[in-house]
């Protein structure tokens, strides 16, 4: 099909040589060539989507390997033809992990650490993005710049010696809860980028509105809070879903931090749990193994349902989890 | 006095309309010196007008956000006091101190002592000198870093080009677009624990893998190091290919479509189209992550222990630590307490960033095109 476009090198023609238009010289109507051009595009497109649809698959493929292997006998899944579908659905994978693994306990520390470094990362970011974005003093930049080059240090530097600073702090000997909490917590209470994010946001917001509201006689605390955090309302949203995602897939500092395993956290808990098998011990239980992982990937699937919109478009401008 | 401040504001609005038939200007002029200086509450300052003398002299307006924005210092840093504290306690002290443990001789991370200043951390780690006169280690040099630089230059440059494919892909298709970028969003929006767990059953000796390929490899338990290479590169892109189709998706569809158009007009073959428009036009988005997934894919962890379990192929007891990565051993060794070495791997990590990300800057100046 490709031979009846021909080219005209209009570099090569001398000026005096005919013109020759190249549907003249294939011989071909119009017609055919559009025709020929509809095919083509037919092909591609039934490529393309063959193309997708393969990669999709595959893409989906272990998420579908780990619901089908918490449904399955301990037999089923180290046999030598493995099955698509369980012969015989346990239901009693789930009961049997709720009964080993803490779900409950988890879950709650998770919850309650997710929400209080939620709530202390915003306020602190609201404050900052509003000196940044609206007050002027000396050293603004500077220290914004400060900032952003912060950012640029990767966070395993800092992990040393935080461990110091809060073992300093007494959080780490004799630990209890609330010890163990809050090393979890303040440490991750401010993050550079929110504050980028955010400070760009309130940049935006018009300069009209400050004055109407200094007109109205408002304070900059009652601008900031009345007009400005509102209309900023979809950013706040993302940062806080996307701080959510990253307590519930953080591993490595509450794994360090806590000297408990009630302490711990959801990540932790699954990959520190054994499932093994009850009779032997020495045996790794793949389908209780599954069937946590499940229970894991669930409450953060049930997010993405609800807060599609506000997690894409939020991972897309600040692309980092947590 | 107010009213007069709004009609400045309304004149801001339209300058050029306002100016042309501004009382202010032509039948007041008398008014104006009072506010060529500004004008000030009892509060502090809120707007500045521009003098029509200094500037242009034709129109009034009222300048950008800096006169706008109040000017209180002492308050600005009160905002600014929750942010700077904990920045300073948990960012700033961490990176000179962790520099500055990295140099220090026999530091005592509990009290706080040390003897001296030295380069024996780093000798320690590549295994040049002796630690505490026993043995020398070869963790790091043997499997931390070649480990970390096969991970990066193999998932990086295949999940990249994986990723720009499967974006222009999805960019040219009608139906189900926004089912299928959902579909290709799904691996971002999971436990990275749980889906490590789910790889090492699909890696199982009698898992699917090897069912469907009818082979008997041994991948994650008790395997060599170059097999489990594999999987865990598998799990790598897998996971790190949802982000980057987002970016670059969303970089396509800013894509002028007259570009296209013009390619239309001149029947220009589609891999042309692609090499010649979209990569070129897209430039700003792939350097964007290619410096974030360098970077991201030299601090790899997660992967390692959620798939192994622990440093090695043989789980959390492994005593030939052969899947460690560089922020493997880092972490490793302060849990083991060796904070002297693990700081100095830090400053290793941290040098070797800056190193890729000041190149990956160079480039950009004089290859992207905007």
């Amino acid at each position: 099909m490709e031979n009846t476009r021909k080219y005209i090198d209009f570099k090569n023609v001398k000026i005096n040589n005919n013109l020759v238009l190249s549907i003249e010289e294939s011989g071909k109507s119009a017609d055919a060539i559009k025709k020929s051009d509809k095919v083509v595009k037919i092909i591609t497109t039934v490529l393309t989507y063959a193309f997708i649809l393969v990669l999709a698959v595959g893409v989906l493929f272990p998420f579908y390997w780990m619901i089908i292997t918490s449904l399955k006998q301990r037999n089923e899944i180290i046999q030598q033809d493995q099955t698509f579908f369980p012969t015989i659905v346990m239901w009693t994978n789930y009961a049997y992990v709720f009964e080993v693994f803490d779900f409950t306990t988890y879950m709650k520390n998770t919850i309650i650490v997710a929400i209080f470094s939620t709530a202390g990362t915003l306020i602190t970011t609201i404050f900052a993005a509003f000196a940044f974005a609206r007050l002027k003093f000396k050293g603004n930049d500077v220290v914004f710049g400060i900032f952003l080059m912060t950012m640029m240090i990767p966070g395993e530097m800092m992990v040393i010696s935080n461990y110091i600073t809060v073992n300093a702090l007494g959080w780490i000997k004799d630990q209890t809860i609330t010890k163990a909490f809050a090393a979890m917590i303040v440490p991750f209470m401010v993050s550079v980028f929110h504050i980028y994010l955010l400070r760009q946001n309130f940049k935006q917001i018009p300069n009209e509105l400050y004055l109407a509201a200094k007109v109205d006689g408002k304070s900059d605390w009652d601008f900031l809070w009345k007009v400005m955090v509102p209309l900023a309302a979809p950013t706040l949203i993302s940062i806080t879903i996307l701080k959510f995602m990253g307590t519930w897939n953080s591993y490595v500092w509450p794994n360090l931090v806590t000297k408990k395993d009630e302490f711990r956290l959801i990540s932790n808990g699954l990959r520190g749990s054994g499932f093994t098998d009850p009779d032997d011990p020495t045996r790794i239980e793949y389908g209780y193994q599954m069937a946590a992982s499940v229970c894991v990937t669930v409450p953060l699937f049930l997010l993405f349902v609800f807060f599609r919109k506000y997690i894409m478009k939020g991972v897309g401008r600040a692309g980092i989890k947590g | 006095m107010w009213n007069k401040i709004l009609e400045f504001l309304h004149i801001r609005k339209k300058p050029q309309a306002a100016a042309k038939s501004s009382r202010l200007q032509t039948a007041e002029p008398e008014v104006r010196p009072d506010y060529d200086e500004g004008y000030s509450s009892e509060s502090n300052t809120i707007i500045r007008l521009v003098s029509p003398k200094k500037k242009n002299p034709s129109v009034y307006q009222v300048t950008g956000i800096d006169d706008v924005a109040s000017k209180n210092n002492w308050k600005a840093w009160l905002y600014l006091a929750p942010v700077i504290i904990l920045i300073s306690v948990f960012l700033l002290y961490p990176l000179v101190n962790t520099i500055f443990i990295s140099f220090a001789e026999n530091y005592q991370y509990s009290t706080g002592r040390f003897t001296g200043i030295t380069l024996k951390n780093f000798g320690e780690i590549f295994g040049w000198t002796k630690i505490n006169g026993t043995g020398t280690e070869y963790f790091f040099t043997k499997y931390a870093i070649p480990n970390t630089f096969i991970i990066t230059f193999v998932t990086v440059p295949v999940s990249i080009a994986l990723a720009l494919i499967i974006s222009v892909a999805l960019n040219s298709i009608k139906w189900f677009q926004k089912v299928l970028q959902t579909t290709f969003f799904l691996p971002y929006v999971t436990n990275a624990m749980a889906v490590g767990l789910v790889f090492s059953v699909l890696f199982d000796q009698h898992g699917i893998i090897n069912f469907l390929f009818k082979t008997d490899t041994i991948w994650i338990y008790g395997a060599e190091r170059w097999t489990a290479m594999i999987p865990l590169c598998f799990y790598i892109v897998w996971n790190s290919i949802p982000f980057k189709i987002l970016i670059f998706l969303s970089g396509l569809q800013g894509i002028d479509k007259q570009y296209y158009q013009a390619a239309q007009i001149d029947s220009c073959p589609k891999w042309k189209v692609l090499t010649k428009i979209t990569i070129p036009l897209l430039s700003p988005q792939i350097l964007y992550i290619m410096i974030t997934s360098f970077i991201g894919s030299f601090k790899e962890y997660t992967s390692v222990v959620s798939i192994f379990g622990g440093p090695g192929t043989m789980g959390k007891s492994s005593t030939e630590k052969n899947m460690e990565t560089i922020v493997f051993y880092v972490y490793d060794n302060v849990e083991l307490g060796n904070t002297s070495r693990a700081a100095a791997a830090a400053v290793f990590l941290f040098v070797i960033v800056l190193i890729f990300t000041f190149i990956q800057m160079k480039v950009s100046k004089t290859r992207v095109h905007y």
